[in-house]
């Protein structure tokens, strides 16, 4: 069974390249689906594959650059990518970024940094969940309420509308968005980026699992805009780390494109996915995954206070992590195949 | 005029260096750097690539980022070759929802 090993030039370790695969499908999907690089779930995979952790994240870096440039065009020909609100935005994250960079260097001299990163990272997940799973439950209010009222349910109304406000603000330059369909101070977007990009530099994060929720809550993207917006930003942030990673020796290019391999099928299945379920339905998936994420970081800063229990907490956290990799992954899956089905047999109705 | 310019090249090399940091912020301390990697166990192209890192960490890291791009586009356009075929429709999207 040796075959099923490659030994790694640069790291020197031997690694089942068939697992390579498997994650890289699971992340393609996920990340395709949602517009998120999906660091937090590829590095502890690849930890559990017997990478260092150091290779872990730059291989991980390196390959969701190009995973996301195969969900960015794929996004793309759809019409969900606005490239001028990306581009408008890549100015605050990168800002934003490296502030954040310096603030944990900072924090590392002080020697705070692991509790602090750790709790904000939590409290963040939270928020997001609850931000989340919140716009849900407000959006079927609204939806009862006009059912009561005798009104027509509004296919397009959304939850929460926090975007509304933001929109009133007329600081100059005005922007006309015109892919998510928004007119807005350039402000808007500059900021939100600059304090995601500041919150992703401090927590060491690529960055979608923040800012996907932000486009849409705070700028006011549709669901599938945002998801193909945000996948273009992971995309440019993802080859500039993928850099400063190989330069530093912390890249495994083969490995990455192995995982390349099973990325690329994940990724189409994912990004075309989104297709067939509504935006509310990523919404509540995107909900799910974030309390998965919540749950296992939990799990890791248990340990901090009972030492006794880190092995059992990190077998239960990567347990989690590959378990909900996997169900998302297949529910993902299924839908764009239930999806391309019908739409395959509707054309052929057609004929 | 040449000191703005230096200023400028300082800041965004202290930038770039500055980014691993980050990255590794959140899994806790950064691992050694491997200075030179081991081709002795290596054949064929393996054994280039190793090489390459042992003798130019720039060329190295020029070759993985243009490398990382050209298989993505590779990929993405065979993927589309293979949807094409199957008969999904990649050109429209109806907007269902918000």
């Amino acid at each position: 069974m040796d075959w099923l090993y490659i030994l790694m030039p640069i790291a020197g370790v031997k690694i089942f390249w068939p697992g390579l695969i498997i994650l890289g499908i699971g992340v393609g999907i996920i990340g395709g689906f949602f517009g998120m690089g999906g660091a937090w779930m590829v590095t502890p995979g690849l930890n559990i594959l017997g990478f260092p952790m150091a290779f872990a994240i730059g291989t991980d870096i390196a390959h969701m650059a190009g995973k996301s440039l195969i969900s960015t065009m794929r996004h793309g020909k759809f019409g969900n990518v606005d490239y001028k609100l990306g581009c408008i935005m890549i100015i605050g994250t990168v800002a934003g970024f490296e502030i954040g960079a310096q603030m944990i260097m900072w924090l590392e001299r002080i020697g705070i940094v692991g509790p602090v990163v750790r709790w904000m990272y939590l409290v963040l997940l939270a928020l997001i969940a609850w931000m989340v799973f919140h716009d849900v439950a407000v959006k079927r209010r609204k939806e009862r309420e006009a059912v009561a009222a005798g009104k027509e349910v509004d296919k397009l109304a959304t939850g929460i509308e926090w975007h509304k406000t933001f929109h009133k603000i007329k600081i100059p330059p005005m922007v006309h968005l015109k892919v998510a369909g928004i007119y807005c101070s350039a402000w808007l977007p500059i900021t939100v980026s600059f304090f995601t990009g500041w919150l992703a530099g401090i927590l060491g994060i690529g960055g979608g699992l923040i800012r996907m929720p932000a486009l849409i809550y705070l700028v006011g993207c549709p669901t599938h805009v945002a998801v193909g917006t945000d996948l273009f930003e992971v995309m440019i942030s993802g080859l500039y780390g993928a850099a400063s990673y190989t330069f530093k020796g912390r890249v495994e290019l083969v490995a990455a494109i192995v995982m390349l391999v099973g990325a690329a099928m994940g990724a189409q299945v994912g990004s075309v996915a989104t297709k067939y379920i509504k935006g509310y339905g990523i919404r509540i998936a995107f909900g799910l995954a974030v309390v998965g994420c919540l749950i296992s970081v939990l799990l890791k800063l248990i340990p901090n206070y009972f030492p006794a229990a880190y092995h059992v907490c990190d077998v239960i956290a990567t347990v989690l992590i590959l378990g909900l990799v996997a169900a998302m992954s297949v529910y993902i899956t299924v839908k764009m195949v239930q999806g391309a089905k019908q739409e395959i047999a509707a054309k052929k109705g057609r004929v | 005029m040449k000191s703005v310019v230096q200023k400028v090249v300082l800041v965004l090399t202290t930038l770039w260096l500055s980014v691993p940091f980050a990255f590794a912020a959140g899994a806790g301390g950064a691992a050694p750097i491997v200075i030179v990697a081991d081709s002795r166990k290596l054949t064929g192209v393996m054994a280039w690539w190793a090489n390459l890192y042992n003798e130019s960490h720039v060329y190295f890291t020029i070759c993985t980022v243009i490398l990382i791009p050209v298989i993505g586009v590779l990929f993405g356009v065979l993927a589309d070759i293979v949807m094409h075929f199957i008969g999904i429709d990649l050109k429209s999207r109806e907007l269902s929802e918000h």
